[in-house]
């Protein structure tokens, strides 16, 4: 009796084993895959021929003979970042500006603008992005890298928005007041106590704002007319030829996937650290 | 004949449609230690966020050292605050918090350090000035908010409540401190407390506030001793009050007998509320008292006891160190000085 109940918890505990082996085997296998073909020796994916480090080198220090195609990545690559980079400042500085707003707001007021702050942000990408084509064909704005930059703007603020107001929410209502009261003008308080208070949902804000722009492609591809590529949209058209995708996309996939482990160690370990310290 | 430093002239403040203050009308004088008592929700604190310039006046003028500053920013103003809930800056330490008013004003630094722990000291907070704001005591928090405000040297220093949150203890030392820390600085201190006790035991001046008017002004033993009304001395501290009737000068009628009293100039047969504070009675033997009743109940306070004594229905509470049992007969006398006559108040 007792040990056919034993064996029973044990096959259950092992069922839950292979169950979450299962999970993450799904969910980090595609990282995997692509970190080993990025150090495959052969253009083809599909056959392994031996370790490499050749396509890191070719993305990152091949200047002088570098292939069209890469030249082409490359540009796609740098107006990526560089889209991503001036959109989250922007949005940074807008959505922080918005959220003090809205937190200054009565309630009823308040409630009813993060409805209209939350709509953009559970819209689907597809609507966004043709609504805001139309709109910029509307205004005969022609489409390219500044129509990209607007429209990551636009769908970055909503993310600072939701990242910064619960910040607000938790100071001491009278900490602006208090800085009044001791000297400040309006915009001093807001620099000098505010800003220092929600600056973990400031930057926890701008890193939303920054992956969801260096991720997009819908939004990107309705904006972008026929001139500009980001790496999304770079990709897409290639994707017509899967077999001729240069393999430096691998290196630059798994150099991404690197930054990203980095800054989310990086900013948990900090936080680790800031806790202990209370 | 002191200054007077600040003035509220018919002042009116409405929050949506709920007005909050009504052609309110109070003076504050030079080095006063003026204290706005009164229930949650009566318009003390409004009133001190108008003067401290955190709302401004629907109607009516603010006037400080002579001058009107309904316009005035709160940084414009030499009035500073200490809030309730403290509102310390939490990314800094205590001494950049102390510091905070004097580095916006461009303080040289040497001079800042000086004053800082000049500050500090007056608090007793000299050895925390580098310690977190987080890992201070509610009331070294409120030392803090303290030294934040007063460092700026302002004419004024408006708290609100700023003993809430501390327990029994270390509010009454504070209590003991702040009184103190007033008299040191010179400062006029604007205090809002809804505890009796605490108002009693600081104030110069006293002001009774209810639904956004004021009841009475005056010293604490005035406002003890001659509450106006029924609301005021239900308020300040335990009463017997007893509806009666004036029947002449110095004569009230009231719970079927008739007693002396100091007081004069009512109609004949005026409906008045009679006070007697429950120490104010005195036990006699029953065969001498003009008052005779049973003991209903009694509770042991610590420094006196708490009786209740039922005569012919009314109930008397009376605050004693003579003991009792309960179901006992007792005489009870009073002084005709300690009945106090107030007229009826009109809306009740």
């Amino acid at each position: 009796m007792i040990n056919s109940r034993l064996m029973k918890k044990k096959s259950r505990q092992g069922a839950g084993l292979l169950l979450t082996i299962l999970l993450f085997a799904f969910l980090y296998l595609p990282i995997i895959i692509i970190f080993i073909i990025s150090i495959n020796n052969s253009t083809r994916g599909y056959r392994f021929e031996g370790l490499t480090l050749k396509w890191y080198s070719e993305l990152l220090f091949n200047f002088k003979t570098p292939s069209s195609d890469l030249v082409i990545f490359r540009e796609a690559i740098f107006n990526t970042i560089w889209v991503a980079l001036r959109s989250t400042i922007i949005a940074t500085v807008l959505g922080t500006i918005f959220a003090i707003g809205i937190n200054a707001l009565d309630k009823k007021r308040r409630v009813r603008m993060m409805v209209l702050n939350n709509i953009p942000v559970v819209n689907p990408d597809i609507v966004t992005g043709i609504s805001l084509m139309v709109v910029f064909t509307l205004i005969s704005f022609s489409l390219g890298e500044t129509t990209v930059l607007i429209a990551h703007v636009f769908f970055s603020i909503p993310y600072v928005v939701l990242s910064v107001v619960p910040k607000l929410k938790r100071l001491d209502p009278n900490m602006y007041e208090a800085a009044l009261d001791l000297g400040c003008s309006r915009l001093c308080a807001i620099w000098k106590v505010i800003i220092p208070n929600i600056s973990t949902g400031i930057i926890g804000g701008a890193l939303i704002a920054f992956t969801m722009s260096i991720d997009d492609f819908v939004i990107s591809y309705f904006t972008s007319g026929i001139d500009f590529e980001n790496v999304s949209i770079w990709l897409y058209t290639k994707m017509k030829n899967p077999q001729n995708l240069n393999p430096t996309l691998y290196a630059y996939n798994v150099l991404i996937i690197l930054i990203t482990i980095g800054v989310i160690l990086f900013i948990s370990l900090k936080r680790d650290r800031k806790e202990k310290q209370k | 004949m002191k200054k007077r430093l600040i003035v509220l002239n018919h002042v009116k403040k409405s929050f949506g449609d709920l007005t909050v203050l009504d052609d309110f009308n109070l003076y504050i004088n030079e080095n006063e230690f003026i204290t706005l008592l009164g229930p949650s929700g009566c318009g003390k604190t409004t009133c001190l966020r108008l003067i401290g310039g955190f709302e401004s006046p629907d109607e009516g003028t603010i006037e400080f050292d002579g001058k009107v500053i309904n316009d005035l920013e709160p940084n414009e103003r030499e009035i500073n605050t200490c809030f309730q809930k403290y509102a310390l800056f939490p990314h800094l330490n205590v001494y950049n918090n102390v510091a905070f008013g004097l580095k916006i004003k461009k303080v040289p630094k040497a001079e800042i350090e000086e004053r800082v722990m000049q500050t500090l000291k007056l608090v007793k907070l000299e050895d925390y000035a580098s310690r977190s704001i987080s890992t201070l005591s509610g009331g070294q928090q409120q030392r803090v908010a303290i030294a934040r405000a007063i460092i700026n040297r302002p004419k004024v220093l408006l708290l609100d409540e700023p003993l809430g949150a501390l327990d029994l203890k270390l509010r009454q030392e504070m209590q003991y401190e702040l009184k103190e820390m007033q008299r040191q600085l010179g400062i006029t201190f604007v205090y809002v407390t809804h505890d009796q006790e605490e108002a009693l035991t600081m104030s110069d001046v006293i002001v009774i506030m209810n639904e956004g008017k004021i009841l009475q002004i005056g010293s604490p033993e005035d406002i003890y001793n001659e509450p106006k009304n029924r609301f005021v001395a239900n308020f300040i501290g335990e009463s017997n009050i007893f509806e009666g009737k004036m029947i002449d000068d110095y004569w009230v009628h009231f719970c079927g007998r008739d007693f002396k009293c100091v007081d004069k100039g009512f109609e004949e047969f005026e409906e008045v509320d009679v006070v007697i504070r429950p120490e104010d009675f005195d036990f006699v033997p029953p065969s001498k008292a003009k008052i005779v009743g049973r003991v209903d109940s009694l509770i042991f306070r610590g420094v006196h006891y708490e009786i209740n004594v039922i005569v012919d229905g009314h109930e008397y509470t009376i605050h004693t160190t003579k003991y009792r049992e309960i179901g006992d007969k007792v005489g009870l006398a009073v002084e005709p000085a300690n009945i106090h006559i107030m007229k009826k108040e009109a809306s009740k």
